[in-house]
């Protein structure tokens, strides 16, 4: 049998980043994954076995660039149909208010001078805060103690970059760090399309609403990430976002890793307290002196590791991973084009009229329950591709908020959610009910069932501040490595998180890479 | 069901022995024992430290804590929890273990009993239910505090194997760490050879509503020899020169320590021949490996004989340069040896090479004023006394 340097649980974006940032280091990386094609959250469905396989992300705003150049993606295949994508935020009466560039650069439609200004200070507020988060993602984040092998110089630029902001700067920093983002926005922002898009951005993918607390810490992470070259852009590839599982699938191939899918790890085999190799639900066993897993912490550590390797306090920790999945995802087949009131379908459509609306989105996921008007974040991939106005299309929608754990059950909760969901999409697109082929409805417990992350959270794990940089999942593994020798995390539930980014994967693989001891 | 919102109102409850124990109580002296009222000092504390020493004393155990730890993965799940090998520890015996942390700091120690294949009995001074119930994931295993179900009461003393004898039980066969069962009046009495005296002595577990009728057995057996009924002063001074622990005397448990150098490793209080590195993993193996593997303890613990008759409680420890290397947590004029002894935390490496000696600094009250002593210590092995009879089978007969 051929033998390995690693095997790396997990073939979806962190899997095979982590795997090819292995390989560049000589290592010999085989990949179990799972499900029948690599890529995880990114997979895009086979044309030819029906219309509504749709990947669970639908648009590129966080790949890393260390990623996209590392794997040469653009030499297996993957280009972009569109890059800094314009966002259209809807209104019902047709006032659409369209948000060009990155993060909203200028605006167009009904918008008082005033909120213009507002607006443009605000942006570059954000965008300079962010920025300085940048080199946070591409960093093995600290740890407070001797010899914890810190990366002393990137944290010295880090704080230069902070300290470059200047004193009045450095303070509203500060000041921002741990505020919610509707506070924010009310402070100086009047438009309710404007604050309602806003708001929405910076809780999408999180269990958070408007009001709660660091809700902007987590819009700016979003804003930290880049796609095409650009800060805080949103791009689509060509072809959907299975291209990007599809390109890193065969540059991981290319590079000679060995990829095996439809190969589920039932258990880490643990040998005179080393992580040693992984047995398979087949019952094959694989052995390599290195472990990386790219399933979420808490699966790693207490369904594939167990328990019983591990003490009781940390165990308690792992438990403690806060992961509620917030955000349902609605696919649709539609026979012919939907009309937004006259919104451009190439463009990234929001329903999320006032911050109001989002966080009273957002309170009925509390008690368990479906909320009235959910908002939604939709993307619809064949407007981008050159589809015609009678060809049929498809529709792809984050829907936020569902709950984790519906009291009234899982079956009853879906059909009300996507009653709800309908009803807000015919306000904005009168006569969409009557387009629908397909339709499919995951609710945050399906995503888990389907992609393995906990409580069908995207980020294995939710991302506030709480379980960010050096808490991510928590203290004692935030550094990747893990209390069993030779095991290490390398999914979104570690630093700096999810979306398809490959940041995760990359950095544990450097950190491996680095010596340290896991 | 009683009404638990009027618990205030009994801040401590009373023990299934109570009847007796507050009758034998002349003095009224009580004090509060993980929620229960217990005796400190019946009559004189001297008397009935003499009772324990000569005859037959009677103690009630009933405070103690107790987790009754069951099912299928009952000895993984204790061989994750404590440090000694479970598996090793037979049927209807027990063993003296103890707990740590993630960072392999004590929690807790405490005997287990096996009482079958896949039944335990943990007991323990403080409470730790959320610890041990965090402990059962992954493990099929069910975790009961037993507290208030069993009725405990510790028989300790040269007489008490006869004292047993005498009441209908006959122990003669049952070694030290054994445990035995006998009909008591349609209950079962389980008789353990164990104790915190270093004398011979047992432990009886009845349940409670037989508690009472169990107590005047064993007080008109032992009439011939004065049994005595004694407080926790007079055990305390037993238990110290029996050289036994007690958990927030002579250590802060991990999980309450507030201050950072409080907490104490297995190596740090002379535990660590319990570690069993072989068994699999344990809470807080990895750290005591490196602790082994990087000698890197702070503290030891020692036991000291410490020259004239005044008790060194508390008193700070110096080397012969005035240096603070250490600091008694226990301390007595122990009758039996006729010395002044105490345990004590020691700052390593002054434990086996203090310079000038090591000295404690006493403080005797003597008619309102504080007298400071600087006493010579000196490091002695533990226990203090250790009588052959403790341990002798069939046991003697007196």
């Amino acid at each position: 049998m051929q033998s390995f340097d690693a095997i790396v649980i997990g073939g979806g974006t962190n899997g095979m980043a982590c795997a090819a940032r292995l390989t560049k280091g000589g290592k010999r990386v085989l990949v179990l994954d799972a499900a029948d094609r690599p890529g995880g959250a990114a997979v895009g469905g086979d044309p030819a076995s029906g219309a509504l396989q749709m990947p669970l992300a639908h648009l590129l705003m966080m790949l890393d660039p260390r990623v996209h150049a590392g794997m040469d993606l653009d030499q297996h295949g993957f280009s972009y149909a569109a890059t800094d994508l314009t966002t259209t935020a809807l209104s019902a009466t047709g006032d659409h208010l369209v948000l060009e560039g990155p993060a909203g650069a200028s605006v167009s439609g009904s918008l008082s001078d005033a909120d213009r200004a507002a607006w443009a200070t605000l942006r570059k507020r954000l965008l300079t805060y962010a920025e300085a988060l940048v080199p946070f993602r591409a960093l093995t984040p600290p740890r407070i103690a001797r010899k914890a092998g810190n990366d002393m110089l990137g944290l010295a630029k880090i704080g230069l970059g902070l300290r470059r902001l200047g004193r009045e700067e450095f303070r509203e920093f500060l000041r921002l760090f741990l505020i919610n983002v509707a506070d924010f926005l009310e402070d100086d922002l009047t438009d309710d399309r404007l604050r309602g898009v806003l708001a929405f951005d910076a809780v999408l993918g999180s269990w958070l609403g408007p009001r709660s607390p660091n809700s902007l810490l987590v819009y700016l992470n979003r804003l930290a990430g880049e796609a095409a070259g650009t800060r805080a852009a949103l791009a689509l590839p060509k072809g959907g976002m299975g291209t990007v599982a599809d390109a890193m699938a065969r540059s991981t191939a290319a590079s000679g890793v060995t990829l095996q899918s439809g190969a589920r790890v039932e258990r880490i085999l643990i040998e005179d307290d080393r992580a040693t190799g992984v047995v398979l639900t087949s019952g094959e066993t694989y052995r390599a002196p290195t472990i990386v897993s790219a399933a979420g912490p808490k699966q790693t550590l207490l369904d594939l590791v167990g328990a019983r390797h591990l003490d009781t306090g940390f165990v308690r920790r792992t438990r403690n991973i806060r992961s509620r999945g917030g955000a349902a995802k609605l696919h649709l087949a539609l026979t012919a084009r939907p009309d937004f009131r006259g919104a451009d379908l190439a463009t990234r459509l929001m329903i999320a009229p006032d911050i109001n609306t989002v966080e009273n989105a957002f309170n009925a996921t509390k008690y368990g329950e479906v909320p009235e008007r959910p908002v939604m974040e939709i993307v619809i991939p064949t407007a981008h591709e050159g589809t015609g106005t009678d060809d049929p299309h498809l529709l792809s929608a984050i829907v936020q908020f569902a709950p984790h754990d519906p009291r009234d059950g899982l079956d009853k909760a879906r059909k009300q959610m996507l009653a709800n969901t309908l009803n807000v999409l015919e306000d904005h697109a009168p006569g969409i009910g009557g387009l629908i082929s397909e339709r499919e409805l995951l609710m945050p417990q399906d995503i888990e069932a389907r992609y393995g992350m906990a409580g069908g959270n995207w980020h294995h794990g939710e991302l506030s501040v709480e379980q960010m940089l050096f808490l991510r999942p928590f203290a004692d593994v935030a550094q990747y490595s893990t209390p069993i020798a030779g095991l290490w995390l390398a999914s979104a539930g570690s630093h700096p998180g999810g979306g398809i980014s490959g940041a995760a994967g990359w950095n544990a693989a450097e950190r491996i890479l680095s010596g340290v001891a896991a | 069901m009683k009404d638990l919102r009027h618990h205030f109102e009994t801040p401590l409850r009373t023990t299934a022995f109570h009847d007796r124990v507050a009758a034998a109580n002349v003095l009224n002296e009580w004090a509060p024992w993980a929620g229960y009222t217990t005796a400190t000092v019946l009559e004189d504390a001297e008397t009935e430290y003499t009772a324990i020493r000569n005859t037959a004393s009677l103690y009630d155990l009933c405070p103690m804590i107790k987790y009754r730890i069951t099912g299928p993965d009952a000895v993984d799940y204790l061989n994750r929890l404590t440090l000694r090998d479970v598996a090793r520890l037979p049927v209807d015996a027990v063993h003296y273990t103890a707990w740590c942390d993630d960072h392999g700091k004590l929690l807790d120690d405490g005997t287990l009993f096996r009482l079958g294949e896949a039944e335990f009995l943990l007991c323990c001074q403080e409470r730790h239910l959320p610890w041990l119930a965090d402990s059962t994931l992954g493990f099929d295993v069910a975790i009961r505090d037993a507290t208030d179900e069993i009725a405990g009461l510790s028989l300790q003393g040269p007489c008490t194997a006869a004292v047993l004898t005498e009441a209908g039980f006959d122990v003669s066969a049952l070694k030290p760490f054994r445990i035995a069962r006998y009909p008591f009046k349609g209950g079962t009495l389980t008789i353990s050879r164990t104790g915190f005296t270093g004398d011979l002595g047992y432990e009886l577990w009845i349940e409670p509503g037989l508690a009472l009728p169990l107590w005047d057995r064993l007080m008109e057996a032992g009439g011939y020899c004065g049994i005595r009924p004694v407080g926790s002063a007079a055990l305390n001074l037993a238990r110290i020169e029996a050289g036994f622990i007690t958990t927030n005397a002579d250590f802060v448990p991990a999980d309450q320590a507030v201050r950072e150098d409080r907490v104490r490793s297995p190596y740090e209080m002379a535990l660590d021949w319990m570690i069993d590195f072989g068994k699999g993993h344990f809470n807080g193996r990895r750290a005591l490996l490196k602790e082994h593997d990087t000698q890197s303890s702070e503290w030891a613990f020692v036991a000291l004989d410490i020259e004239g008759n005044v008790a060194a409680d508390h008193a700070i420890l110096y080397d012969g340069r005035d240096r603070e290397i250490g600091q008694v947590t226990s301390a007595a004029w122990s009758p039996v040896t006729k010395s002044s002894i105490a345990l004590a935390h020691m700052r390593r490496p002054y434990d086996t090479r203090a310079k000038g000696g090591i000295w404690a600094e006493i403080y005797a009250l003597r008619e309102l004023h504080y007298v400071k002593l600087m006493m010579k210590a000196e490091i002695v092995a533990r226990p203090f006394f250790a009588p052959p009879r403790r341990r002798a089978t069939p046991p003697g007969r007196f």
